[in-house]
């Protein structure tokens, strides 16, 4: 038989994991663009990622529904049931960071034409490293590869620095002025947004490390 | 060329041995070219209805039926259908293994010498073969007996040996049941390629089984007289993961057998 056996369910497996990267590449696309629109009080482009956050959620559930299916009908055992039980989660925790996209977009939208209060440098540089961990998180579900899931984690402190960093100079410059508070606040939205999203790659990674080792745990080596 | 929406049907079609009804009021429609399975309890009547597609409930001499069976748009149980002819288009394979006891050439040549074939022998019993994805094991030893084979080929043998005469149906009772771990996923294979070019009705009471291999189940059930009836028919998807009927879901979960 030449090794064709289950080749519906060993294709219908791989497209689960190719949803999956599209699915993260959308997220992805998305952070980026909501921080873009941010630097650039461009409010057309947020509202381009508001409006594509349907279309994440309807991706995600489309990759629920295949997943529910693949373990009704095919009694998947062993790393193909890990494979598609961290799919779920997986596909739930990219949706979140989505959300998170989204939420940027709305902070940027909801301080309109004005410039922001200051100009944004760690804002940008915690998004880019939240991306980076999305990105690699994704990567090394793909190559299986649990030293890249474990370098994910340890990424974490960094962007966990820089938003202590942002909170302590927006407070500083609240204090100094109240009339700031307002414009302060809606930053401070947004480094949370961004410090959660790079916390959701991490949770993506501890998938992972599940997926290869069938281990569930919190990997918890962050100094925050 | 399949120009309706279905290829099998029955309207209200009650199935009696002697005085013994074994199918009530079954009305069913099956969709060419997918993988239809049927499953149910013991004695739901999956196999009974399984064989009035091809008329094979006529070879017991106590059964009877009513209402209608069509394949395509003929009556199957019409006095002009021709059930010798009927069982050229839809072919049959058994839960045992039955080749006959000549080589393994002449098993598929068989059905193409009793169908008047003229063609090309060896190239109909090589396409055959191949579709039944046996052609590598055998292609050496065509000469040799079938029953030297073991289980699991016996069986690509029967479906080979059915395929020969290009029928538009197989009709499936337990194909696997017979077969080993290994043999059972062959076969599986075989029928979702198979699927596509010829249309598929398995019987099965492995539930996982139909899940995987079918693109839509039918359950049945016995009733208070113990006749079979059709509980719900869907997409294969639906059933297992969010069937309508409550009996249905039973089933399914294991709460009865």
């Amino acid at each position: 038989m030449e090794n064709r056996i289950r080749s519906d369910y060993t294709k219908s497996l791989q497209d689960l994991q190719d949803g999956l990267l599209i699915l993260g590449s959308m997220v992805e696309k998305a952070i980026h663009k909501s921080m873009q629109s941010l630097k650039d009080r461009d409010l057309q482009l947020a509202q381009t990622v508001i409006a594509e956050d349907d279309l994440i959620d309807q991706k995600r559930f489309e990759l629920e529904n295949s997943a529910v299916t693949l373990l009704a009908t095919q009694s998947p055992m062993a790393a193909d049931l890990r494979l598609i039980i961290s799919a779920l989660h997986i596909a739930v925790e990219l949706e979140r960071m989505g959300d998170y996209a989204e939420g940027i977009a709305r902070i940027s939208q909801t301080i309109g034409e004005q410039p922001t209060l200051k100009p944004l440098i760690d804002l940008p540089k915690m998004t880019e490293l939240a991306t980076t961990m999305l990105h690699k998180s994704l990567t090394a579900y793909t190559n299986r590869d649990k030293e890249l899931a474990i370098d994910v984690c340890k990424s974490d402190d960094a962007v966990d620095s820089l938003y202590s960093d942002v909170y302590h100079e927006l407070v500083g410059i609240m204090i100094e002025d109240p009339d700031t508070v307002q414009r302060a606040t809606y930053l401070l939205w947004v480094s949370h947004d961004v410090e959660r999203i790079a916390d959701r790659a991490t949770n993506i990674a501890e998938r992972v490390i599940y997926l290869v080792t069938g281990e569930l745990s919190e990997i918890d080596i962050s100094t925050y | 060329m399949i120009t309706d929406e279905y290829i099998l049907s029955s309207d209200n079609l009650n199935v009696y041995y002697g005085n013994f009804q074994a199918l009530a009021n079954v009305s069913i429609k099956i969709k060419p070219n997918i993988v239809t399975a049927l499953i149910g309890p013991s004695g739901c009547g999956k196999s009974t209805l399984l064989r009035c597609f091809n008329r094979m409930n006529d070879l017991i001499p106590i059964f009877s039926l009513d209402g209608s069976i069509k394949y395509k748009s003929q009556e199957l149980y019409d006095d002009t259908t021709d059930a010798t002819n009927i069982r050229s288009q839809i072919g049959m394979v058994f839960q045992k293994p039955n080749p006959f006891p000549k080589s393994i050439y002449n098993n598929v040549a068989f059905g193409l010498k009793i169908n008047g074939y003229t063609g090309n022998y060896d190239e109909a019993i090589e396409n055959s073969l191949r579709r039944a994805a046996l052609w590598e094991e055998v292609k050496d030893r065509l000469n040799q007996t079938a029953i030297g084979l073991s289980g699991g080929q016996q069986q690509r043998l029967c479906i080979a040996r059915a395929l020969a005469v290009n029928p538009e149906v197989l009709l499936m009772d337990e194909p696997a049941s017979a077969l080993d771990p290994i043999g059972t996923l062959a076969i599986e294979e075989l029928i979702r390629e198979l699927a596509g070019s010829v249309t598929i009705v398995i019987v099965t009471h492995n539930m996982q089984q139909a899940a995987r291999v079918s693109d839509e189940t039918a359950f049945l059930m016995v009733n208070d007289n113990r006749a079979g009836y059709l509980v719900e028919h869907d997409s294969t998807d639906k059933i297992f993961t969010n069937p309508s009927e409550e009996r249905t879901e039973a089933y399914i979960t294991g709460r009865f057998s």
